[in-house]
């Protein structure tokens, strides 16, 4: 009877070893993605996208006939934990290629991890850290955090505004831009004469602004993502502050619109991905049918629109399946290179050309000055 | 420095402070009733709104009616709160309480993000937007109800505690339970009161800021730790020492967010905490001795 059982397993290890080689062609991809805690805005809709467009790349049989299979943790926000489940990734699940973390300092600490077992990593997250100096495996999606401060400027040089107020929010994302434009600022000629903070959960910003109010800038800049800047808006009308109000990219969508009240958000100038506002890009954009495709697809899956931050997934998976294509190895070496060597590349934030000099190849063409009027975005020239 | 300036901190300051009041008036009335701190009472703000919203959006209902509804269920879960989480454990120690409020409000946090998702949600005002000037600084209406509000319930408060028999019989808990019990008052019943008034305290609390703050399923945390501070102002006083302390806070912060640094706004409200707790324990205005009111 042992001996019946003992050939029984015997059998069945045999049959699982034999059913994993007959699935050599499957590609595993590994996500590491803060789905909850303080990022979870950025790691929530990347990890849907990341499996949205997994399940349609495998009922459309695949890419070169290879399966797909995505291996998603949830880093919380936490760079310990995303050293340790990249490590896990690498090692156990013995992925190709990894996309994420969410957020710049989790990506920094899982650098170190995927140059060491070369493993490519494509981050989603904004900091110029991540690829500059260039890393060998290290590609990121998002535009520097940088180059939407740049397209505010830039607009408020054309109009001849030179004193700014800032108003920023106390995370990562708030400080990070806080920095980024006090630096550009000074390099351009501009002057800060305000320079306010807030938390993420304050619910009352009015102190800030009646002296900013008092200060008499020539616009605010208010650089946080949801719902910070919703609050402000609702503040800055009561208040009555006719100062221009420039918001971060981080507020592009028809949401913030939605939380402020088109009424109060009237006005309000941002730098926006294009996927926020395809329906009001011309027709013609190479971007379009994708960004389009993009938005219906998740919304018909998750029943909310698609966001900025979601893009950053979608791009990391199409520069992953665009190497697969070219080189038809799922090696993790062959897929960096192919990912380096990535021209012309259609995606939902930008036109991406890698090289080896150049891990993100984004800039400021791959954003657009949007104005809200009546609840809608208008395209700014 | 101008006064308009100084008006328009003190008036926002105020109308903060106000709902930092009411959650705190929710924290000492169940400390009054039980000897806890229940650090779910955050939470019963962040239900306030939610619900709201659920009876605003899902069930089409206008928004006399839903504010109500979402009163009575936001109160319904402070009942349940009791009876599943605090009742059951009536010989446990303080501290054993306090953690127990802890967990249930990652409970019901967790259980709001799960229902309702991250997403922030926007509730309207109830009587419109369009801001009134006084003196050369600016308020909307919504200020307006958050202030009359405020002092209605302060005063429905005052009547209660004091000029019915179940008001004075919690009062009577609060000098000392065993007292109580021995005179004949139902003291399990007097908790379950505590909870009941001070869950639909906090839900008023957050009903009536949503408007203005918006709300989503984390509005709770903060909020709680401001209300807790406005109490350990007002010496866990369950009537006006607290509003008092909620005003304070709410204004302090506002002035010091405006003429020192918007950077130590919280700050400015944990430093206040810790200096009442140092130098006046028994609260701002209260005398130094062991029984709370």
């Amino acid at each position: 009877m042992k001996r019946s059982i003992a050939v029984c397993v015997m059998l069945l290890v045999t049959l699982m070893s034999s059913a994993t080689a007959f699935a050599a062609g499957t590609i595993k991809i590994g996500g590491l993605f803060a789905v909850t805690g303080s990022a979870s805005f950025l790691g929530e809709p990347e990890k849907k996208t990341l499996e949205m467009l997994v399940k349609e790349a495998n009922d459309k049989g695949g890419i070169n006939g290879m399966k797909l299979e995505a291996v998603i943790y949830d880093t919380a926000g936490d760079a310990t934990k995303a050293v340790q489940l990249a490590t896990r990734l690498i090692k156990d699940d013995k992925v190709s290629v990894i996309i994420g973390p969410s957020t710049t300092g989790e990506s920094m600490a899982v650098i170190p991890v995927a140059e060491k077992e070369k493993v490519p990593l494509i981050s989603c997250a904004a900091g110029i850290k991540i690829t500059d100096p260039v890393k060998k495996w290290v590609f990121k999606t998002p535009a520097n955090d940088h180059v939407a401060a740049e397209k505010i400027l830039n607009y408020m040089a054309k109009h001849n505004q030179k004193s700014i107020a800032l108003l920023t929010v106390t995370n990562g994302f708030g400080s990070s831009g806080r920095e980024q434009i006090k630096a550009l600022a000074a390099q351009k000629g501009f002057k800060i004469v305000a320079d306010e903070v807030y938390g993420p959960n304050d619910n009352d910003m009015t102190a800030q602004l009646t002296k900013i109010r008092s200060i008499k800038p020539d616009a605010i800049i208010c650089w946080d993502t949801h719902p910070g800047p919703a609050k402000i808006t609702k503040n800055v009308k009561q208040l009555g502050i006719k100062t221009p109000l420039y918001m971060s990219h981080g507020v592009a969508s028809k949401n913030y619109i939605k939380l402020a009240g088109a009424d109060a958000a009237e006005g309000v100038t941002l730098p926006a991905g294009k996927l926020a506002i395809y329906d009001v890009i011309p027709k013609s954009d190479p971007q379009y049918e994708l960004l389009k495709g993009y938005d219906r697809a998740y919304k018909k899956a998750y029943g909310v629109e698609a966001s900025t931050f979601g893009g950053y997934a979608y791009d990391a998976f199409l520069l992953i399946s665009s190497a697969l294509k070219k080189t038809g190895s799922t090696a993790p070496d062959k897929i960096r290179d192919g990912i380096e060597q990535t021209s012309r590349l259609i995606s939902i934030s930008g036109i991406f050309n890698m090289s080896p000099k150049d891990h993100n190849s984004l800039g400021l063409t791959d954003f657009e000055m949007v104005r809200i009027v009546k609840g809608d975005w208008q395209l700014l020239k | 420095m101008q006064f308009d300036q100084i008006l328009q901190y003190s008036l926002s300051g105020l109308s903060t402070g106000a709902i930092y009041a009411l959650i705190g008036v929710g924290f000492s009335i169940i400390f009054n009733a039980t000897g806890i701190i229940n650090f779910a009472q955050g939470e019963f703000v962040m239900l306030g709104g939610m619900f709201t919203l659920l009876f605003l959006e899902t069930l089409k209902l206008p928004l006399w009616a839903a504010i109500p509804c979402a009163i009575v269920a936001s109160t319904v879960a402070g009942l349940l709160f009791e009876r599943l989480a605090i009742r059951p454990l009536r010989q446990a120690t303080p501290i054993n309480l306090v953690i127990i409020t802890i967990g249930g409000s990652i409970l019901i946090r967790g259980l709001a993000m799960l229902s309702w998702g991250k997403d922030t949600h926007a509730i309207p005002p109830f009587s419109g937007d369009d801001p009134i000037a006084i003196a050369g600084a600016t308020i909307l209406p919504q200020h307006l109800w958050i202030l009359a509000i405020t002092v209605i319930i302060v005063i429905v408060n005052r009547i209660y505690f004091y000029h019915t028999i179940s008001g004075k019989a919690m009062r009577a808990c609060a000098y000392n339970r065993r007292a109580a019990g021995l005179v004949g008052i139902d003291v399990h019943r007097m908790v379950l009161f505590s909870f009941i008034i001070s869950s639909a305290m906090g839900s008023i609390a957050g009903i009536i800021v949503a408007p203005l703050t918006m709300t989503a399923y984390d509005v709770g945390i903060m909020l709680g730790l401001k209300g807790f501070c406005a109490a350990i102002i007002g010496g866990m006083s369950s009537g006006i020492a607290t509003v008092i302390g909620g005003l304070l806070l709410g204004v302090l912060e506002s002035l010091g967010a405006g003429l020192i640094s918007s950077g130590y706004k919280d700050a400015i409200a944990f430093i206040i905490l810790l200096l009442i707790l140092f130098i006046r324990p028994q609260g701002l205005f209260g005398k130094a001795e062991s029984e709370r009111v």
